[in-house]
């Protein structure tokens, strides 16, 4: 009868449902076959939008000297979010023609533990002597190497040299420069404190530079409750509180504080290298030729700033490892990495560029840079990064808003990070 | 709900056998013709909905200790439920905890409270305001067509760019702070920030119920009117006793559909306020900490979104059953009115 075969067509679809679903379910990641460590052959570099034009031309570089290991560039879009769901979605397949993936610093650590990455340990050893210790240790998860620094950037003290005529080198000499602001009655300091990854970086920033740590070694153990992490913390809230650090700026992402610290009402700015070059060409600005940088003000000198930045990883899916490895290298080359400075703006991880001098006349902030990237602490290198991220974020706003007590925000704190590495 | 043979009235009086002959074919084409519809259901949205609540009963992968790998986290029971309902979590001595500030599972009936505030309070605006607009539009003056078009213009915007928009009006240096000469952090305090969504939020959906129930209206016959006035009954009388019951249908559906939106409101928060505000998370809905999670378990989301389906459903299904009877007689009766 036809009305059985009807329902024969709805069972077979309810049966394709429940084969949809049992493919769904992912297994952890295997290791890869030992013999794709020495294969070579094609591969596809993955990175996020290619805004400044460096990628393609490097690509194209290592084609011409290699032409049967040729690289194709796969690129994502310039979300940070849609570039990691995608990365996941495609390790989750095993996709094999995602051979060499850039990964942003606070990612590496999950896809490590996720074990989608090749440990860059034995054949697939880099030379990590010439890069920036600190850039290193963003890509070292329970003291192996996953993934090779590629990018990086650190935050900066820009000062208005007009009114303050040394820049402060440390927190305290910081706060009682505010005296200046107030004459000139303008703000005095400030960085991002909105209620995004920004604030992490920040309220890092603080803890970092007075002695303490968020996280220990295992990326999952808290390590909140020491006088030094209470310090930092408490010198952001008494700063908010007494308003060295303007009201607004718990509003303040990159942008804002940029564009009130170039329209002059801003002494001090915490921010990235990207602000120098509009500070002195945008039209808006009126601070072109009244500010310098340093690096940001620690306990006692130089503070400890978070790392940006992305590092480039191998995939334990890769099918031609080798030619992967090599091309890994290339990118940490000082060549690679000159020409990424001089054409992306892109701050190198190989320690001796920063003195060069042909790049220092384009880029005068290298210098100042280096010792914040050298001084800086990465972020939390955990595998639970979003989630100890909003342990951070919700407690640090909190005691900054004046709504939470220190100690209280930083044992919540504390409590939030272990619940997360428990699996909640 | 009608089946298919219910709506095709036999016509003519045939014989007993091939009535029913009639009607087992009509049957079997009428199943033939929604069959694509099934199938496309049960793939968009039969299958994510299975999928979810398979995987919200297995536990988020953990740390092997041995070598910081991820391990699979097996069956977890109602585990991720009670850390959303009860707000449990596991300690990492694998004791159940009541999960501390800055854990998600710590902010569901915040988030839970602050989805259905929104709700409540955005709805009740958006239908007086969205009536008012649509008696403005149905009314017959000069240059009516500019107003329908500008009443409409907030509604054809993507809500991603309403929110940028506001994002700037609400900016401390912005236009908002500007023109009031207060200085207010619309997107940090926990009142204002509030404020800030629902502001945005009935800007932007106002036209959308003013369109549904300009629809409605227009189906009252002018006749009814002509008679009020010819009783001589106030504006205010002839708006309760005729506007009012004639557009409940339309009204109704309308208010229904903002209903289910604004439970499930993600992108006008998640950009305006980032779910931020007070005490950092005033602005935060269900679909915000549904998003988050994801980033962290994606088990632990399933059973979320689960919930929130739940929620949304039964949310729903109590409307549809208080006052949903009552729509269709007085819609049915209406049609009939209208012939």
């Amino acid at each position: 009868m036809r009305a059985q075969r009807v329902s024969l067509v709805i069972a077979s679809i309810a049966a394709a449902g429940l084969v949809l679903t049992g493919c769904s379910s992912s297994g952890s990641g295997g290791t890869g076959s030992d013999n794709a460590l020495t294969s070579r052959g094609p591969i596809t570099y993955v990175q996020g939008k290619d805004n400044s034009n460096v990628v393609r031309p490097t690509i194209d570089r290592w084609n011409k000297l290699h032409p049967k290991e040729k690289v194709t560039f796969k690129e994502q879009s310039d979300q940070a979010d849609q570039q990691h769901d995608d990365l996941v979605q495609n390790f989750q397949a095993k996709n094999k023609n995602y051979d060499v993936v850039d990964v942003d610093v606070v990612w590496t650590a999950e896809f490590a533990a996720k074990g989608w990455l090749q440990p860059l340990t034995g054949k697939m050893a880099i030379d990590t002597s010439g890069l920036l210790k600190p850039t290193v240790a963003s890509a070292t998860y329970n003291g192996k190497l996953y993934a090779a620094p590629q990018t990086s950037d650190g935050g900066m003290l820009y000062y208005r040299s007009d009114l303050v005529k040394t820049p402060p080198t440390t927190w305290d000499e910081m706060m009682s420069d505010c005296s200046i602001a107030k004459k000139a009655g303008i703000d005095c300091y400030a960085g991002q404190y909105a209620k995004y990854e920004g604030l992490t970086v920040n309220v890092a920033e603080a803890i970092n530079s007075a002695g303490g740590t968020i996280v220990g070694s295992d990326g999952k153990t808290p390590t909140l409750d020491t006088p030094e992490a209470a310090k930092g913390l408490q010198n952001l809230v008494d700063a908010y509180k007494n308003g060295n650090i303007p009201k607004a700026a718990i509003t303040y992402q990159e942008e804002q504080g940029r564009m009130s610290f170039e329209a002059g009402k801003l002494l001090f700015l915490r921010n990235w290298p990207y602000v120098y070059s509009l500070a002195k060409t945008d039209g808006s600005s009126k601070v072109k030729t009244t500010f310098g940088i340093a690096p940001l003000p620690g306990a006692t000198g130089i503070g400890a700033s978070s790392l940006g930045g992305h590092n480039a990883a191998i995939s334990v899916y890769s099918a031609h490892k080798a030619t992967a490895h090599d091309f890994v290298e290339f990118l940490e080359s000082a060549e690679t990495q000159k020409f990424f400075a001089t054409q992306g703006s892109l701050a190198p991880v190989v320690a001796s560029l920063y003195t060069d001098a042909a790049l220092d006349a384009k880029l005068p902030y290298l210098p100042v840079l280096l010792k914040s990237i050298s001084s800086a602490v990465p972020r939390p290198v955990t595998p639970f990064y979003p989630a100890v991220s909003t342990a951070v974020q919700d407690n640090a706003y909190a005691a900054i808003k004046g709504d939470k007590s220190v100690a209280k925000a930083l044992s919540d704190m504390q409590a939030a990070i272990s619940a997360a590495s428990s699996g909640n | 709900m009608t089946t298919a043979t219910d709506i095709v009235p036999p016509t003519t009086p045939a014989p007993r056998a091939s009535k029913s002959r009639k009607r087992n074919r009509e049957t079997r084409s009428a199943l033939w013709l929604i069959l694509p519809t099934i199938v496309l259901l049960a793939i968009v949205i039969g299958y994510p909905i299975v999928t979810a609540i398979i995987q919200s009963f297995q536990k988020d992968p953990g740390l092997d200790a041995a070598t910081g790998l991820f391990v699979t986290g097996g069956f977890a029971g109602v585990a991720n439920y009670a850390h959303w309902l009860f707000q449990q979590c596991m300690s990492s001595t694998g004791q159940t905890i009541a999960c501390p500030p800055g854990n998600l599972g710590a902010g569901f009936w915040n988030a839970a409270g602050v989805t259905f505030f929104f709700t409540v309070v955005t709805v009740i605006l958006e239908t007086v305001i969205g009536t008012w607009f649509a008696i403005i539009m149905n009314r017959t003056f000069r240059g009516r067509g500019l107003v329908r078009a500008a009443i409409l213009v907030p509604w054809a915007i993507p809500t991603a760019v309403t929110a940028k928009l506001w994002y700037f009006i609400f900016a401390f240096a912005g236009i908002a702070n500007a023109l009031f000469h207060t200085s207010i952090l619309w997107t940090s305090d926990e009142w204002a920030s509030r404020f800030a969504i629902i502001i945005a939020d009935t800007w932007k959906t106002t036209p959308f119920m003013a369109l549904l129930i300009l629809a409605g209206l227009q189906l009252i016959p002018e006749e009814v009117y002509e008679a009020a006035r010819m009783d001589g009954a106030s504006t205010f009388r002839t708006f309760t006793t005729i506007t009012l019951p004639l557009v409940k249908p339309a009204l109704m559906v309308a208010i229904l559909f903002r209903i289910l939106d604004a439970l499930r409101m993600y992108d006008l928060p998640a950009i305006l306020t980032g779910g931020g505000g007070g005490n950092g998370n005033a602005t935060t809905t269900l679909s915000i900490l549904v998003i988050k999670q994801v980033r962290s378990g994606y088990n632990s989301a399933s059973a979320l979104s689960t919930i929130t389906f739940i929620i949304i459903f039964l949310v729903a299904f109590i409307f549809v059953r208080v006052l949903g009877t009552n729509v269709v007689r007085t819609q049915e009766a209406q049609q009939k009115g209208a012939k």
